[in-house]
């Protein structure tokens, strides 16, 4: 689960790292409030979203009088926000967060993610913070600074201090560091953090260490723990078919292409993308219908499919382990009936009581094409959606 | 021969007299998996599908002689469960379970790996050995004892592997479904080093997906240790970018993860790849020359 920044924040503040004072708002007028209430003559508007590159994109400003914070406030709220990092139609805007403004002398990079490899909480560093750090890392790997931490012995503050001395921070600035990064590795164990990231970690003017930006991912799994986060959970920055689809327990993607895919299991559900597109033709979607795909959860996913007014034909990829196909195919009968399914359907079922499913199948007058093995189901549904693109 | 497990293995349940312990522990006794008996505390004493009931996993080792567990309980209880099957003496632990927070999966590896235990899992499919044993929710019946080890990420990509073999009529000696958690209780290179190693295997299909660097790791593994032939697939050629939070990410994979990197890391090592699902067979029939 993604946190907004001012969520993030909110942590940060009771881990005891340094954050700006702001208030996150709803409308223009609780900003302008906020304002007076910060106090100063120059403040950070930020616009809310769960992505990165909101400087590069506009929705970072630096306002000095009413009239700025009301034109980036009016512009951004109910908006959607594209980056580089959203997709095309962006993310929508609904709180902006006003803080105060912080001088800046220095930029640095903090984060820590779960390793795959390693196998290991890993903490990286670098003094070339902002948002080029991809960039440093692909081309020079050696100015980021790594950290493993032992999932046994947990964090340890000389693990802080080598990466403080190499990132050449003066004693007081060491002290700080050793602290973020402590307060981090607590954060990230007590909350089951998946992601963390303060990017930039910046040097005042004063020498001070000051976490500009906050980046929290939490572990979806691990939230049933963890109630007090229930209420940060944001659907409106969730693709709505998406969240439809949760309830449901059906993993959905929306895609570009035509063909809508119906498949139980996440790695069968990319082959079968992949196999349409190796036939010539494009995936509307990626559905997961899981283990247990019972006829509601069908009629559910058809519903789902079908909303996407750009599916011409919907390939259903079943491979029955436990589940018996024949109890499938009337599933597929039955959503076929209750939904009103108008494209051309082409169903392939494998595995336990196949034959019989299929049979279950052909007896019935509905619009549905049965596929003999994998790849002939592949192109009778590529032809079914008008052939290859 | 074969790995991991065999007709000798013997198997309790964790989560026992729950709904999926329940279904699939009969589907395994079925198929002739030796299982002893199962674990549900509080229930010790009592008898299940014919099969002793016991209260903690150390009853169940010292009564039985178990040497493997499986472990259907609920995601919050995993990492209890696995930590009480390694401190009873367990060598083989196959978590069946799906939404096991990772921070628990970093704590449970390291345990396992300390006291020499194989953990297998969570969020997989089991291990079966063709006609002796059965430990998992896979359908037994499309398996056919053979010559190919099959290790997945996937469930269902693992069935599309085994259905294949067993149509071509090589068979299986051991497949392995690894699981699709960032943390794994074993990765590809610890089931393709056993595989190596087990004079019954011939030969080896490795089914993959996009993200993480497993496959890549995997790639470098085979190139420098194993000397049978290998057939890979990698799902997820289509798979749009993600949205995304932050940078790192992308920081700690470096680059790597996609399909095209998988697929270009796997033929640099030597591996036979196939970019179409329904070519696994026939490619490990080129790859063999069977």
């Amino acid at each position: 689960m993604n946190l907004h920044e001012y969520q993030g924040k909110a942590l940060f503040r009771e881990y005891g790292l340094p954050v700006s004072n702001g208030v996150a708002c709803d409308t223009t007028e609780e900003v302008l409030a906020a304002a007076k209430q910060i106090g100063g003559d120059m403040w950070v508007v930020k616009a809310q979203v769960h992505a990165g590159g909101r400087g590069k994109a506009g929705g970072v400003k630096l306002v000095k009088t009413e009239a700025e914070i009301r034109e980036f406030c009016d512009r951004h709220i109910g908006s959607r926000l594209v980056t580089y990092q959203t997709d095309a139609n962006g993310q929508p805007v609904s709180k902006i967060l006003i803080e105060t403004c912080t001088d800046i002398a220095n930029e640095l990079y903090l984060g820590a993610v779960v390793d795959r490899s390693t196998r290991r909480i890993v903490f990286m560093a670098s003094t070339e913070g902002g948002v080029e750090i991809e960039k440093v890392a692909e081309e020079t790997p050696e100015k980021i600074l790594k950290a493993a931490i032992d999932p046994l012995v947990g964090p340890q503050p000389n693990q802080a201090r080598q990466m403080g001395f190499k990132l050449g921070l003066n004693p007081t600035q060491m002290k700080q560091f050793t602290q973020i990064f402590m307060g981090l590795a607590k954060l990230f164990d007590e909350k089951d953090v998946a992601l963390i990231e303060v990017n930039p970690l910046v040097i005042t003017e004063e020498g001070n260490l000051h976490c500009l930006d906050a980046k929290v991912v939490i572990d979806s799994n691990a939230m049933y723990r963890h109630p007090e986060l229930d209420a940060m959970h944001d659907p409106s920055q969730e693709d709505e078919r998406e969240a439809q689809a949760a309830k449901w327990e059906l993993n959905y993607v929306a895609l570009d292409g035509n063909i809508g895919c119906m498949v139980n299991g996440a790695g069968l559900a990319m082959g079968t993308m992949d196999t349409v597109k190796l036939h010539g033709g494009a995936p509307a979607n990626f559905l997961d219908v899981g283990g247990g795909a019972t006829k509601e959860r069908v009629a559910e996913a058809f519903k789902i499919i079908l909303s996407d007014s750009n599916v011409k034909a919907v390939f259903v990829n079943i491979f029955g382990g436990i589940v018996r196909c024949d109890m499938i195919a009337e599933g597929i009968i039955g959503a076929v009936e209750e939904v009103g399914v108008e494209v051309p359907v082409v169903v392939r079922l494998e595995g336990n009581n196949a034959d019989k499913g299929a049979e279950i199948l052909s007896q019935s007058d509905l619009n549905i094409i049965a596929g003999e093995s994998l790849t002939d189901a592949a192109q009778k549904v590529v032809a079914a959606a008008g052939g290859a693109a | 021969m074969s790995i991991l497990i065999n007709k000798n293995t013997k198997v309790i349940c964790q989560g026992f007299t729950g709904k999926n312990g329940t279904f699939h522990s009969e589907q395994a006794i079925a198929y002739g998996t030796k299982m002893v008996g199962g674990v549900t505390p509080g229930k010790g004493g009592t008898e299940h599908l014919g099969l002793p009931v016991f209260n903690t996993v150390a009853d169940a080792v010292e009564a039985t002689g178990a040497d493997a567990t499986v472990i259907y309980v609920p995601a919050p209880f995993v990492m209890d469960s696995i930590m009480e099957a390694v401190d009873a003496g367990i060598q083989i632990i196959v978590c069946i379970t799906e939404g096991v927070p990772t921070l628990d999966m970093l704590k449970c590896k390291v345990a396992c790996d300390n006291a020499g235990v194989v953990l297998i899992g969570p969020n997989c499919p089991g291990v079966i050995t063709p006609d002796e044993c059965k430990i998992g929710i896979m359908p037994g019946h499309i398996h056919k004892k053979g010559r190919v080890g099959i290790v997945s990420r996937s469930g269902t990509l693992t069935y599309e592997a085994v259905k294949q073999t067993t149509d071509m009529g090589f068979g299986q000696s051991t497949c392995v479904g690894i699981g699709g958690d960032p943390i794994p209780g074993s990765n590809f290179i610890d089931i393709l080093a056993r595989f190596q190693e087990d004079p019954e295997t011939e030969a080896i299909v490795m089914i993959g997906e996009i993200g993480g660097t497993a496959e890549e790791e995997a790639a470098e593994f085979i190139k420098n240790n194993v000397t049978k032939p290998v057939v890979s697939y990698i799902a997820g050629v289509t798979a749009p970018a993600g949205k995304r939070m932050g940078h790192a990410g992308a920081i700690i994979s470096g680059g790597k993860g996609t399909a095209a990197e998988k697929f270009a890391a796997l033929e640099a090592a030597g591996v036979k790849v196939t970019r179409n699902l329904a070519e696994i067979g026939s490619t490990l029939k080129e790859a063999t020359g069977w």
